[in-house]
């Protein structure tokens, strides 16, 4: 894999008044990839993006593109186009010559402008719509302006920070596998910024969960949500719930005064570990058939199935069922042993 | 939201200091030009003015030289200003405005103590050899004390055309190939154009008309259309059918290169719109 590398991170530390937003970040991202950073907000997802993209020069550390050392060079310098939070759109031109900017700067042929500008407005559904001002077309409308326009230099990292945020729901999916689409066909790097877990589980070929400017966990979306390495990340991305355990032996772990089979190993023996359950994965039966058993606290309709809360010694459960219990009542829970996921408290 | 009838009603106290104070007085100005002495009517004062074209020629020059050194000064400081976080720009701006506070006579005053033959400049300029220059009395004179005084007049309109102009455009240009001098011809000029033009009317206007500037920086060899009104009503040549003409035809002149600059301000909201 390590020959498709396009940008790497080595090491970058960036301050602002003296305080750490990236503290000693080192990243590596592949070529052609869908790369999301996720994190909460001040993570440093849009910092690592803006160090990228070259508006923000790190305290120390290298940024390579390509194997070059790209540190001093300034961000028109670089292969690298971002679209912006706001759209960033120029006000005084229209919809043809906000995406026709980069190229009149280069000063090509005119006829060369006009047939790449509206092969590029094909592209994101905006035929027709040359003439109009930016400030007439709707957020949808401004969010595919701002892509054409930085699509149009043929950059070979398309920089996304927080694209869709702006946009309503039905919107923000639909633009999702939008840009999924677009950076398939156009076949470039994606490196894409956001708060939202689902948005980075869609889209992503690598996640890389971030907080308190360090990386917390890089992966598959499968493997960021099935395979938490610490309770952040596991917290971070969906629901879940975090219990201490013992692990017995291989394969053996205790927690809530019961045993149970697992698929994790190589743990001392007896090891004090935290178990990570998603909460769709807890099966309620019968109180007398369950390996545990809780009362119901409260149950809250969600649409799809609905969530309910277990006491459990003291332990909040949460649980999706797509059947409900009744508050007040005793349900038993059985976990399966692929459902369990261990992480060993030193990663902490 | 007032209502439009009670709006109507609110405008009511500056339409009578609008008809009483400015209308009137423009009435009599265009009576006092459109006759002689005697109160019959002639075109003779406005044919005399022909006479006085070299003087109305500098006081165009010497205003437009001024105007674009305050734009070149204040464009820098007015992109600055905005870019600083919201409590500095308070104390800057108030920076910026304090001169305007002192009397405007005695701060042309003090322009004149520092540019005399022997004044504090040349003074030091002599500490180190050269000089003394000659300052005082020159056109260069005027058009400082024009700078200096309206300066503030630019600054204040850029910096308020710039404040909206959002930092993610700025960056947006530099993505995509800008280099600095790239941004401030293809984004900032034409995004401030509004303030540019509020700020070239408010410098050109007051500098255009300033009598008291050329009178004590520029000595007798620089007067201007200011002077040359003020002498007709004040003066020893004194004749008020004559400086109301004078005030009429320079009236014209800026109103007609106001519509210049306003024709560009329109166009530029134009696209901001």
């Amino acid at each position: 894999m390590n020959e498709n590398l396009i940008v790497s991170l080595k090491d970058i530390v960036v301050e602002f008044d003296g305080e750490k937003v990236l503290d000693g970040l080192s990243l590596d991202i592949h070529d052609k990839e869908f790369v999301t950073f996720l994190g909460p907000s001040g993570c440093g997802k849009t910092t690592t993006l803006r160090v990228i993209a070259g508006f923000i020069t790190p305290k120390s550390g290298n940024v390579f593109f390509d194997g070059k050392d790209i540190a001093d060079l300034p961000p028109y310098k670089r292969q690298v186009n971002t679209v912006f939070q706001k759209y960033a759109l120029f006000p005084h031109l229209n919809v043809f010559e906000n995406v026709a900017f980069a190229l009149r700067l280069k000063k090509l042929p005119e006829e060369e402008i006009k047939s790449k500008v509206l092969r590029m407005l094909e592209i994101v559904g905006l035929k027709g719509y040359e003439r109009r001002h930016v400030n007439q077309l709707s957020g949808g409308q401004q969010q595919r302006v701002a892509i054409a326009r930085s699509l149009i230099n043929q950059p070979r990292v398309l920089l996304l920070d927080e694209p869709l945020g702006a946009l309503d729901l039905k919107l923000r999916k639909q633009m999702q596998l939008e840009l999924k689409r677009l950076q398939r066909e156009l076949n470039i790097t994606f490196i894409y910024v956001t708060h939202d877990q689902e948005e980075a589980l869609t889209m992503s070929d690598t996640v890389v969960v971030m907080n308190g400017g360090k990386i917390q966990q890089i992966g598959t979306p499968e493997d960021i949500y099935n395979e938490p390495c610490n309770p952040f990340v596991a917290r971070f991305i969906g629901d879940s719930n975090i219990i201490d355990g013992v692990m017995l032996k291989d394969y053996l772990v205790s927690f809530g005064g019961s045993e149970f089979k697992c698929v994790d190993k190589g743990f001392k023996r007896d090891e004090s570990v935290q178990v990570v359950i998603r909460p769709e994965d807890v099966e309620i039966v019968p109180p007398e058939q369950g390996a545990l058993v809780g009362r119901v606290r409260d149950v809250i309709f969600k649409g799809v199935h609905f969530e309910m809360h277990v006491d459990m010694e003291g332990y909040e459960w949460i649980i999706h069922s797509t059947q409900a219990s009744k508050p007040g009542e005793l349900v038993g829970m059985n976990i399966g042993p692929d459902e369990i996921h261990i992480m060993s408290r030193s990663e902490v | 939201m007032l209502r439009s009838k009670t709006s109507r009603w609110a405008a009511a106290p500056y339409l009578v200091w609008m008809g009483v104070f400015i209308v009137v007085p423009l009435v009599i100005v265009i009576y006092y030009a459109m006759t002689n002495a005697d109160g019959t009517f002639t075109l003779d004062n406005l044919a005399q003015i022909g006479r006085y074209s070299s003087v109305f020629a500098r006081s165009l020059i010497l205003a437009a030289e001024a105007t674009v050194i305050c734009l070149i000064l204040a464009f820098p400081v007015g992109y600055t200003l905005s870019r600083l976080r919201a409590n500095k720009q308070h104390i800057m701006l108030m920076l910026v405005m304090l001169p305007m506070w002192m009397n405007f006579l005695l701060r042309t005053y003090a322009w004149m103590t520092l540019l005399e033959n022997n004044g504090l400049i040349n003074r030091l300029f002599g500490l180190f050899g050269v000089g003394p220059f000659h300052m005082i009395n020159t056109a260069g004179a005027v058009v400082l004390g024009m700078v200096y005084n309206y300066l503030p007049y630019m600054i204040l309109p850029l910096y308020t055309a710039m404040t909206k102009i959002d930092d993610s455009i700025v960056e947006a240009a530099q993505d995509l190939g800008c280099n600095t001098g790239k941004i401030l011809l293809r984004i900032l000029i034409p995004l401030s154009g509004p303030g540019i033009a509020t700020g070239i009317t408010m410098v050109f206007v007051p500098s255009v008309s300033t009598f008291i500037i050329s009178r004590m920086l520029g000595g007798g060899s620089n007067l201007l259309i200011g002077d040359l009104i003020e002498l007709q009503f004040l003066g020893n040549s004194y004749n008020l059918n004559l400086g109301s003409a004078m005030s009429l035809v320079l009236m014209v002149i800026v109103l007609v290169l106001m519509s210049f600059t306003s024709s560009f301000d329109e166009s530029e909201m134009e696209g901001v719109m």
